[in-house]
C-alpha cells in the first residue's frame, strides 16, 4: 500500500491572477528579503488585495532556513493571526513556509519532530500557498521540508503529508528573469529529482512517468532557460512546470543517494548550492547503483535520447549524458572543480559519511552504500573519477 | 521448524540475532531506547502480544515475551497486525513505508527515530534472517 498526494496547480503565464479569487481575511507572506528587493511581494500582495485579503510580509528567510528562523516566523503568524500562508520563493522560503505554518497551527511540537508519522491537524487555522520563484526545488509540490540545525551542521529532511500545499501557483513571470547561473543550479535540481525518484526504491507506478516527462524536460529546456532565459519564454514556462512535475514525485516516490550526499556536503560546505551539489554526485551515484546490478535506468537514458541495449550501458550512458549536461551549463562535475579542497574533504570526511549514514534518502537508494563505500563515492566525486565499484 | 512468532523463544533469538550483526551495531551505535514490539489482537492473535527489548549502543540488552503490560514502561511502542509484522520481515513491506502510511504504529519521541533510519532496517534484517514459524491466519 502507498499513496499519491499533491497540491492543486494553475500553472502557466497569468497563474498568479487566480489569487484574486481567494477567499479569505489575512494572509502571511514568507520570503526572503533578494525575493522581497525584485518587488515579488507586491505582485502577491496586489493580487491579493483585489480579493479584499489583507497581507503581512515575513523576509527574513535565509538560505537553508533554521530552526530559529522558523520559530520566529511562526511567532510573528501567531501574533497576525492569518487564514493564509504564502511561501513566495525557493525551496528555502517555502520549506520554512511549511514549517512556520506547522508551528502556527501546533506551537506545542518541536519543529525537528514533524514526521508522517504523527497527526498534526492542520488547517484548522490556515492553508498553504507555495509559488515558486525559481524552476528547481519543487517544494510547492509536496510535503517535504529541508531545514538546517545550525548548531550540529546537519540537514533535517523533514515532512508530514498534511504539509502538502493546498495551492501551489508556478507563474513563470517570477523566472523569466533569472540569472543564467542560478537558473542552472536550480534547474539541474529537477533532474536529480526525475532521476532519483524513478530509480529508487519506493518508485511506483504513479509517478514513473511524471520522472520521465521531467527529466526528459530538462535536457530540452534546462539548456535553453540558462542561455537565453530572459527571451526564450517557452523554455522558462516548460522548465517551471518540469519542476513541479518532479516535485509532485519527491512526496510519492522517493529521493536516494545524490541527495543524501549533497545534503551532507551541503551542510558543510555551504557557499554551493543545493542543486549543483546534488547534482555533482547524480552521476556518480547512477554508476554506484548501476555497479551493484540494480539499477533502473533504461527507461530514463531512452528517454532523453541515450538508448542502449542492456542496463549497464543505459545507466553509463545516462550517466554521461549527465555530465555532459552540466558542463554545458558550466556547472562543476567534481567536488574539486566546486572549490572544495583537499584538506577540506579530509578534514570533514567522517563528519560527511555519518550524516550520510542517518539521511533518510540514503535508505532510498536501491543500493545501499557501508561506510567505507560512501568514504570513496566522496573520493571519487573529489577526484572526479568514474565509479567502478 | 522455525522459531515461533511472537514467543519469548522468538524475542530472544532476535536479541541474539542483533548482538551477532555489525551492520546492526553500527547503525544503532548512538541509539538509546527500550521497545515494546506489540502484535494487535486478532486473527490468529487470541490477545495481544508484548516483546520488550532494550537496544542501546548497537546492542539488545534484553528482550523478553512481557506478561504484563506494565512490567516496563519503554520509551517507544511499535504495533502492528500480525499479518503487517509478517509482511515486514518477509520484506515485503518497507518498514519506513510501514511507519508512514501508519500500518505500523509508533509512539514515543519522533525526532530520535528520524535520526536513526538505518538502524531500524538494520533492526530488520536481522529478525529477516531467523527462521520463523507463523501462526495459521
Amino acid at each position: 500500500m502507498w499513496f499519491f498526494k499533491c497540491p492543486e496547480f494553475f500553472f502557466g503565464e497569468d497563474a498568479l491572477s487566480q489569487l484574486e479569487m481567494l477567499p479569505g481575511k489575512r494572509a502571511f507572506i514568507v520570503t526572503d528579503a533578494n525575493i522581497a528587493k525584485l518587488g515579488f511581494p507586491d505582485l502577491v500582495q496586489n493580487a491579493l488585495a483585489s480579493a479584499n485579503i489583507d497581507s503581512q510580509i515575513f523576509a527574513e528567510v535565509e538560505p537553508d532556513p533554521s530552526l530559529q528562523t522558523v520559530q520566529r516566523g511562526a511567532e510573528a503568524m501567531l501574533s497576525y493571526e492569518p487564514d493564509w500562508i504564502i511561501g513566495l520563493g525557493g525551496g528555502s522560503s517555502m520549506d520554512a513556509a511549511k514549517a512556520m505554518w506547522i508551528l502556527y497551527e501546533r506551537p506545542d511540537i518541536e519543529p525537528e519532530s514533524i514526521s508522517p508519522m504523527e497527526d498534526l491537524g492542520l488547517r484548522q487555522k490556515a492553508r498553504l500557498i507555495c509559488i515558486p520563484t525559481t524552476a528547481g526545488t519543487g517544494s510547492e509540490s509536496n510535503y517535504g521540508i529541508v531545514l538546517t540545525d545550525t548548531a550540529e551542521k546537519r540537514k533535517l529532511t523533514l515532512g508530514s503529508r498534511e504539509a502538502t500545499p493546498d495551492i501551489a501557483i508556478v507563474d513563470p513571470v517570477f523566472t523569466k528573469n533569472l540569472p543564467a547561473f542560478i537558473t542552472a543550479d536550480t534547474g539541474i535540481d529537477v533532474l536529480s529529482h526525475a532521476i532519483e525518484a524513478y530509480s529508487c526504491g519506493w518508485a511506483n507506478d504513479f509517478t514513473d512517468g511524471l520522472c520521465l516527462q521531467a527529466a526528459r524536460m530538462v535536457f530540452t529546456y534546462l539548456p535553453r532557460a540558462v542561455a537565453d532565459g530572459p527571451n526564450d519564454e517557452e523554455a522558462r514556462e516548460k522548465m517551471a512546470n518540469a519542476a513541479s512535475i518532479a516535485g509532485i514525485t519527491l512526496g510519492n516516490s522517493q529521493v536516494a543517494l545524490a541527495h543524501a550526499l549533497g545534503h551532507s556536503a551541503g551542510a558543510l560546505f555551504k557557499t554551493i548550492p543545493h542543486g549543483r551539489i546534488t547534482a555533482i554526485f547524480l552521476p556518480y551515484t547512477i554508476e554506484f547503483v548501476a555497479n551493484g546490478g540494480v539499477g533502473r535506468y533504461a527507461d530514463l537514458a531512452a528517454m532523453v535520447g541515450q538508448a542502449a541495449d542492456d542496463e549497464m550501458a543505459a545507466a553509463q550512458n545516462l550517466a554521461n549524458a549527465t555530465r555532459n549536461l552540466i558542463q554545458q551549463l558550466n556547472l562543476p562535475t567534481s567536488l574539486q572543480a566546486a572549490g572544495i579542497s583537499a584538506a577540506d574533504l579530509e578534514e570533514h570526511l567522517e563528519t560527511l559519511i555519518e550524516h550520510v549514514m542517518i539521511d533518510t534518502n540514503t535508505l532510498m537508494s536501491r543500493r545501499i552504500p557501508e561506510f567505507d563505500e560512501i568514504e570513496k563515492l566522496f573520493q571519487y566525486a573529489f577526484d572526479g573519477r568514474s565509479v567502478d565499484f | 521448524m522455525g522459531i515461533q512468532f511472537g514467543t519469548d523463544e522468538w524475542v530472544k533469538a532476535v536479541m541474539a540475532a542483533l548482538n551477532e550483526s555489525p551492520g546492526y551495531a553500527e547503525a544503532a551505535k548512538n541509539w538509546e531506547g527500550d521497545f515494546y514490539f506489540v502484535i494487535d489482537e486478532g486473527p490468529s492473535v487470541p490477545e495481544t502480544i508484548y516483546l520488550y527489548m532494550d537496544l542501546w549502543h548497537g546492542q539488545c540488552r534484553d528482550a523478553f515475551k512481557v506478561e504484563d503490560y506494565s512490567q516496563k514502561s519503554p520509551v517507544f511502542e511499535l504495533s502492528a497486525p500480525l499479518k503487517v509484522w509478517r509482511g515486514v520481515l518477509e520484506k515485503k513491506i518497507d518498514p519506513i513505508q510501514g511507519l508512514v502510511t501508519r500500518r505500523l504504529k509508533l509512539k514515543g519521541p519522533m525526532m530520535k527515530v528520524m535520526k536513526a533510519p538505518k538502524a531500524a532496517i538494520e533492526l530488520v534484517e536481522a529478525c529477516a534472517q531467523l527462521d520463523t514459524a507463523w501462526p495459521e491466519a
